[in-house]
């Protein structure tokens, strides 16, 4: 038996080879083809040696499971017809990796290729075996993607850049699209996964939402498979290398949207809706891709054309809904990816050799390639339908399909006769792609003299040729087995009776291809002439070009209409947007709370308490006063809003919350120093110049006071009810009975924080550090407005003074200003070290901790800062907070860490009492050394900022006065 | 006592969300500062009030949980005292470079009501 995980590994080789590919150096031709080569290689044999488990409906499935509660997973499947592409895939990826050796100059670079190359191979693989429907838009949308990058290859010619830029716009968008479909697909099926979907085919044709979903995968398959309307983007896409061209527009990316189709046949067809959009766009596309191939110049634009005209044919095919035209569909999967490839690799040749794939300036190259030409005319003809080849095949099992009935409608009856006019059209541009280039008189102006290509170059089209032939002559022996494998994977007990014969007799079907054939040749005899002059294109359909329409849609969508709308509806003015926010809020609030009319708690005013009204009417007042001080007075604003912050603080304690209230405390000063370093860098500001406010004015601040009330009415109200109703039972009370028992503390604040909760605090001293270096870098090569870059007043005022006193020198009372309190405050330093060891040590039993321990020896070093001046202190000390955060991130996530050593998840703690001589019996947790790290960040980081913002005196003067000490510190 | 608890936060709310509104830099970063105090009472008030019930264990067991105050809204709120210091404060430093950067200390960066 076939191992399942053999599947993962078909899928995650591509993608290794990928990385290794792009590691290796960019002219390293040989190697870089060696290594594409070898995991094209072993991704056949993989595939392969699968054949035994998928025959006969067999399925082998490999799940890696990924989010299972939400029904995701990576789930691989492989049955016959996903087998069946897998072989082409990476047999044909195989072909064009030796083609591509030869193909690419020595000066393109390399490594991005095969990078790009090999990626896009383990998309297209991912995809077609992926056995869940979201994993599977996930590999279609990475085939997008990487299919971006390999037409984009050549990025300095504007016409690759544009190509793929178009190309990824159209498949991108119906890959959202397919998303989309996917989603309500599994919707109606209950469940994402294919099988699962695959079964339930009745129930989906029966849903109400049977018909968006329908839509939705149509955009994403027709986009992929370049069918009209949406077929433009693929000859843009011939600016790729050929190479790329060979694999993407022949086997692999255009197929996808097909494969999509089939994969999801069985559940999706057989409506009056799919044959009536499959089929239009099949048979539209069929007919215009073929005649539009007719007038191109280009060899690739044609084989381009020629490609979405047979998409289109194996379109119609599915369209028809019968299992014996699905058949047919897969079978012409097959042989138009084999002469398709060969034909891209031999127009590569012809432009490789004669440097030019105009067929104007080509001609009569037969007797300088004869070998090259043979093949490619065998080719040609199988892509023409010629008998004893595969393409012959096929196109007869489609005229067959074309005129049975399937549905009694106008688009079933013309079936025939657009099957019989696309194939004359196919014959007439297969003839014209071998007599414009091989035959004829031979142009004397070719850039290169003409010659057979390196025999390696050569050798992937010859294979894939006889390949051509063989099938063409025994289709039975030869591929007979693998289409029914693959037919019976889609069909299972559907799958028809069928023969794969050369010859079906005298009948119909027979007729049309001989009327195609003599019509096809009788047409390329009148336009010969015609066609050797003419234009780039079609007549008539020449101006109506899809490119230019689809940049005009995207100018008009991604420029007017986004202007437009940015200037009806958005502002880049804080106010407006803020304003929206707030009232929005209240209005959310509002609703809420009117539907909860009848489930209001009962109003009691327990315990009205005078001192706390007292406190809180002193702290209202505050706030309300800072609100109103803040424009002109802003000292006055943060003594006052400090105030609050006070009257917050026993609150804290008066509600029974001692660590928030130390916290409080702390962070209180701290954010007072921080206000008062930056007020000096404000601009004046004159209470008169704002005397006469206009009455638009004080229509906003109505409005504005309005909002406020309003919002803090709404929270009071909301504040109320919530402490009114009784808390139910939460998650604290695990916290309580387990802090002790389990975390090895009595503080359970400072248990949650640094054993129960770790995680979260984890994260929020990282944001503390990421904040603290924001400001940093903000302030670090930023120099403040002139305007602010004088002495402060005070200071001007002392120098005066000392200017006019004979007997001091200038500077010396601004020293000496303060003296008594700066030196209290450098007394205080070893004070407060030891209140921050007291505060940590407590803090596992005691309100305190890492936090609060932080908080105040940062306090510490600011003060110093404070008494001396920011250069005597750094002249003395040396505080390094950068390090002191890095320090405390990996105390932190080296504590979390070390619990793997002992097997167990990230951050599990552990503990112990232990009696440390003189200061009595420790808990020495390991959170203790968590705590550690949230201590020595929270100085750090307070440090750094304060210190950085103190700094900016320090820079000003130094662009005014000679340097005086090198840069100071860390800041 | 709730209800004085509840006057508070919506007074600092007001004063808060007064302030968010109006054109200065120099008010948005008080405003926030108020408004962040009353989010603060307000999360902490989600344990409900308790006087004289502190969420230091005694060290019996087993715990009885009724004798204690909720610990989780403190342990959230205490977290955010110290993160709500780092948004001032980085406030603070982008209204400086702001106004160095424009010349004004208008939140949109240049003057017109």
């Amino acid at each position: 038996m076939w191992h399942s995980g053999l599947l993962a590994a078909l899928v995650a080789l591509p993608f290794v080879g990928a990385v290794l590919a792009a590691l290796l150096s960019s002219n390293a031709r040989n190697a870089e083809a060696w290594l594409a080569g070898t995991v094209a290689l072993g991704g056949l044999i993989i595939t392969a040696s699968a054949y035994p488990s998928v025959v006969d409906g067999g399925v082998v499935r490999h799940t890696i499971e990924w989010v299972p509660a939400l029904g995701l997973s990576v789930s691989l499947r492989m049955d016959g017809f996903a087998w069946l592409f897998s072989m082409l895939i990476t047999g044909i990826g195989l072909l064009v990796v030796i083609y591509a050796r030869y193909y690419m100059s020595p000066k393109d670079p390399v490594a991005r290729f095969y990078a790009f190359f090999l990626a896009f191979m383990g998309a297209m693989l991912g995809l077609v075996v992926s056995g869940n429907l979201i994993l599977l838009a996930v590999f279609w949308e990475l085939t997008s993607i990487f299919s971006f990058l390999l037409i984009g290859y050549w990025h300095h010619n504007q016409a690759a850049r544009d190509g793929a830029r178009m190309a990824l716009t159209i498949t991108g968008t119906g890959g959202l699209c397919l998303l989309a479909g996917m989603v309500l697909l599994g919707h109606i099926a209950g469940s994402y996964d294919l099988d699962v979907v695959l079964a339930s085919g009745d129930l989906i044709r029966a849903h109400d939402l049977y018909l968006p979903t329908l839509l939705l995968i149509l955009l994403g398959a027709l986009t992929k498979s370049a069918q009209f309307p949406f077929h433009f983007w693929l000859p843009n896409a011939m600016a790729a290398p050929t190479p790329v061209s060979a694999y993407l527009h022949s086997a692999t990316m255009v197929k996808a949207g097909v494969f999509l189709l089939t994969r999801f046949w069985p559940v999706l067809s057989g409506t009056p809706e799919w044959f009536a959009i499959v089929g239009l766009a099949g048979m539209t596309t069929l007919l215009l891709g073929a005649y539009f191939a007719i007038f191109q110049q280009d060899l690739k634009g044609l084989l381009a054309y020629s490609t979405i005209s047979h998409l289109g044919l194996i379109t119609t095919l599915l369209s028809f809904g019968s299992p014996l035209a699905l058949v047919a569909a897969i079978f012409h999967m097959m042989n138009h990816a084999t002469f398709k490839a060969s034909l891209f690799m031999a127009a590569g040749i012809i432009d490789h050799e004669a440097g030019t794939r105009d067929m104007r300036k080509l001609g009569g190259l037969f007797h300088a390639m004869p070998i090259t030409a043979t093949l490619a005319m065998v080719a040609s003809a199988a892509m023409a339908g010629v008998p004893l080849l595969n393409g012959f095949l096929s196109k007869e099992m489609f005229f067959a399909e074309a005129l049975a009935e399937h549905q009694d409608t106008l688009l079933d009856g013309v079936a025939p006769y657009v099957a019989t006019l696309a194939g004359a059209f196919a014959v007439t541009y297969s003839i014209r792609f071998i007599h414009n280039v091989f035959f004829g008189p031979r142009p004397a102006d070719l850039p290169h003299e003409p010659h057979e290509p390196p025999q390696w170059m050569r050798r992937p089209v010859e294979l894939l040729v006889i390949l051509c032939v063989i099938v063409g002559i025994i289709p039975g022996i030869a591929v007979g087995a693998f289409l029914e494998t693959a037919a019976v994977s889609v069909l299972g007990d559907n799958t028809p009776q069928y023969g794969l014969y050369l010859w079906h007799g005298f009948n119909i079907p027979l007729l049309m291809s001989v009327i195609a054939l003599v019509a096809g040749l009788l047409l390329y005899w009148q336009l010969k002439t015609y066609l050797r002059t003419s234009e780039e294109g079609p007549p008539y359909f020449r101006r109506l070009r899809g490119q230019r329409i689809f940049e005009r849609i995207l100018v008009t969508v991604s420029w007017r209409w986004a202007r437009a709308l940015e200037a009806a509806l958005a502002t880049r003015r804080l106010q407006p947007q803020l304003r929206i926010f707030v009232a929005l809020a209240v209005l959310a609030g509002v609703w809420a709370m009117w539907g909860a009319g009848d489930r209001w708690p009962e109003f009691t005013a327990r315990g009205l308490d005078p001192v706390l009204g007292v406190l809180w009417a002193i702290g209202a007042f505050c706030a309300v006063a800072a609100a109103y001080q803040a424009k002109f007075h802003r000292l006055a604003a943060v003594i006052l809003m400090s105030g609050t912050g006070l009257i917050l603080c026993v609150s804290f304690v008066w509600f029974s919350a001692p660590d928030l209230a130390v916290t409080q405390l702390l962070v209180e000063i701290v954010t007072t120093v921080l206000i008062l370093l930056g007020l000096r860098w404000l601009p004046k500001r004159d209470e008169e110049i704002y005397e006469g406010v206009d009455t638009k004015t004080r229509l906003r601040r109505h409005r504005d006071f309005a909002i406020a009330v309003a919002a803090g009415v709404g929270v009071a109200i909301l504040a109320l009810l919530v402490m009114l109703t009784p808390l139910p039972p939460t998650v604290g009370d695990f916290y309580l009975e387990h802090a002790y028992s389990e975390g090895g503390g009595t503080n359970v604040v400072n248990v949650i924080l640094v054993d129960f909760r770790a995680f979260d605090t984890l994260g929020e001293i990282v944001v503390l550090a990421a904040v603290a270096l924001t400001i940093y870098a903000l302030l670090r090569r930023f120099r403040p407005a002139e305007d602010t870059s004088e002495l402060p007043y005070q200071q001007r005022d002392q120098n005066e003074f000392d200017d006019a006193r004979m007997d001091r020198e200038v500077g010396e009372t601004v020293k000496d200003y303060l003296l008594v309190p700066s030196v209290i405050m450098r007394w205080m330093f070893p004070v407060i070290t030891l209140l921050a060891a007291y505060l940590f040590l407590r803090g596992h039993d005691l309100p305190g901790g890492g936090f609060a321990a932080g908080v105040a020896m940062a306090i510490a070093f600011l003060l110093q800062y404070l008494a001396g001046g920011t250069r005597w202190v750094e002249e003395r000390l040396r505080i390094l907070p950068v390090r002191w955060i890095g320090f405390g991130l990996m105390v932190a996530l080296l504590t979390g860490m070390s619990s793997f050593l002992f097997g167990y998840p990230f951050l599990t703690t552990y503990f112990q009492y232990t009696e440390i001589p003189f200061v009595g019996e420790m808990p020495t947790a390991s959170a203790l050394l968590f705590d550690l790290g949230i201590f020595s960040l929270v100085v750090g980081a307070i440090v750094l900022m304060l210190v950085a913002i103190a700094h900016q005196s320090l820079r000003m003067k130094r662009g005014k006065a000679p340097r005086q000490t090198s840069e100071g510190g860390q800041s | 006592m709730e209800l004085v608890i509840a006057a508070a936060i919506g007074i600092l709310t007001a004063s808060g969300v007064w302030l968010l509104l109006r054109p200065r830099t120099y008010q948005l970063v008080i405003g926030l500062a108020l408004l962040s105090y009353a989010v603060n009472l307000f999360i902490f008030s989600m344990g409900r009030l308790r006087v004289n019930a502190p969420p230091v264990l005694d060290g019996s067991s087993p715990v009885d949980v009724s004798a204690y105050t909720d610990p989780l809204p403190q342990a959230l709120v205490l977290t955010a005292i110290v993160i709500g210091f780092a948004t001032t404060a980085l406030f603070l430093v982008v209204l400086i470079v702001s106004r160095g950067l424009t010349g004004t200390d208008h939140v949109d960066g240049r003057e017109d009501g």
